[in-house]
C-alpha cells in the first residue's frame, strides 16, 4: 500500500541534514547512508550518496529521474551471475 | 465499417464492446465515452450515424491517449527505469517478473517458453 500522502514521503533526519547543509555551503561530498528506505528529494540532485547493500556502500549519483524513488532500489542486494556450469563444478 | 483513432475497424457489436477493441480504451472509458457521446451503449456500431461516429472520434482524440501514442508513453516508461539504473529496470533488462513474484517456478510470461538446462541429474539417491 502506497504511503499516505498527510504524511509527506520518508527521509532519514540526518541524511536529509547532511545534504542540505552541503547544498547550503555549496559544497559536494559523498555521503555514506544505511537508510535504503529514504525517497530521493529534489534536493539530492546532484549529489552522490553512498548507499549500503548489506555488504558494502555502492556510489549512486543522483539525477533527477530518480526523484520519488528510494535509495534502495540503486543498490542491489542479491549478486546472481548465473548457475555454475557443470564442467566447473567442481573446481570451487 | 467505422474506423476510429487509426487502425481500429469494431463492427456488428454493441458500442460498449466495439470501443474496447481500441488500445487504451477498456470497458470504463468506453462507457464513459458513450455517456459522453449521449449514445446508448447498447446500440451497434452498424447502426452508428455519421454525427454519432464523429462525435465519438472527437471525445477520443481530445479526452484519450490511445493506441501508438499510448504505447510509446509506456515504452518510454521502461526506458526511464532502464536508464536509471534502478532494480525494477534492472528487471526490465533481464526480462524477469519485475514487481517481486517468485520466479523458482512459472513466471513464464516474463520468463518465455522453458529452456531445458542439458545433464541436468535427477535427485541420486
Amino acid at each position: 500500500m502506497a504511503r499516505s500522502l498527510k504524511k509527506g514521503p520518508y527521509i532519514s533526519h540526518s541524511l536529509e541534514k547532511k545534504v542540505l547543509a552541503m547544498n547550503e555551503s555549496g559544497k559536494k561530498s559523498v555521503v555514506k547512508t544505511w537508510s535504503r528506505r529514504s525517497m530521493i528529494s529534489p534536493d539530492f540532485i546532484g549529489h552522490t550518496v553512498a548507499v549500503h547493500n548489506g555488504n558494502k556502500f555502492i556510489p549512486v549519483y543522483v539525477t533527477e529521474n530518480m526523484v520519488g524513488h528510494k535509495f534502495g532500489e540503486f543498490a542491489p542486494t542479491r549478486n546472481f551471475r548465473g548457475h555454475i556450469a557443470k564442467k566447473d563444478k567442481g573446481k570451487r | 465499417m467505422a474506423r476510429i483513432s487509426g487502425v481500429d475497424i469494431p463492427d456488428n457489436k454493441r458500442g460498449v464492446i466495439a470501443l474496447t477493441y481500441i488500445f487504451g480504451i477498456g470497458r470504463p472509458s468506453s462507457e464513459a465515452i458513450l455517456e459522453k457521446a449521449k449514445i446508448d451503449p447498447n446500440k451497434h456500431v452498424g447502426d452508428w450515424t455519421d454525427e454519432e461516429s464523429k462525435a465519438i472520434r472527437d471525445i477520443i482524440t481530445t479526452e484519450f491517449k490511445v493506441e501508438g501514442e499510448l504505447k510509446s508513453e509506456v515504452q518510454l516508461n521502461i526506458k526511464r527505469l532502464m536508464d536509471i539504473g534502478c532494480y525494477r529496470g534492472f528487471r526490465h533488462r533481464r526480462g524477469l517478473p519485475v514487481r517481486g513474484q517468485r520466479t523458482k517456478n512459472n513466471s513464464r510470461t516474463r520468463k518465455g517458453k522453458r529452456k531445458t538446462v542439458a545433464n541436468k541429474k535427477k535427485a541420486v539417491k
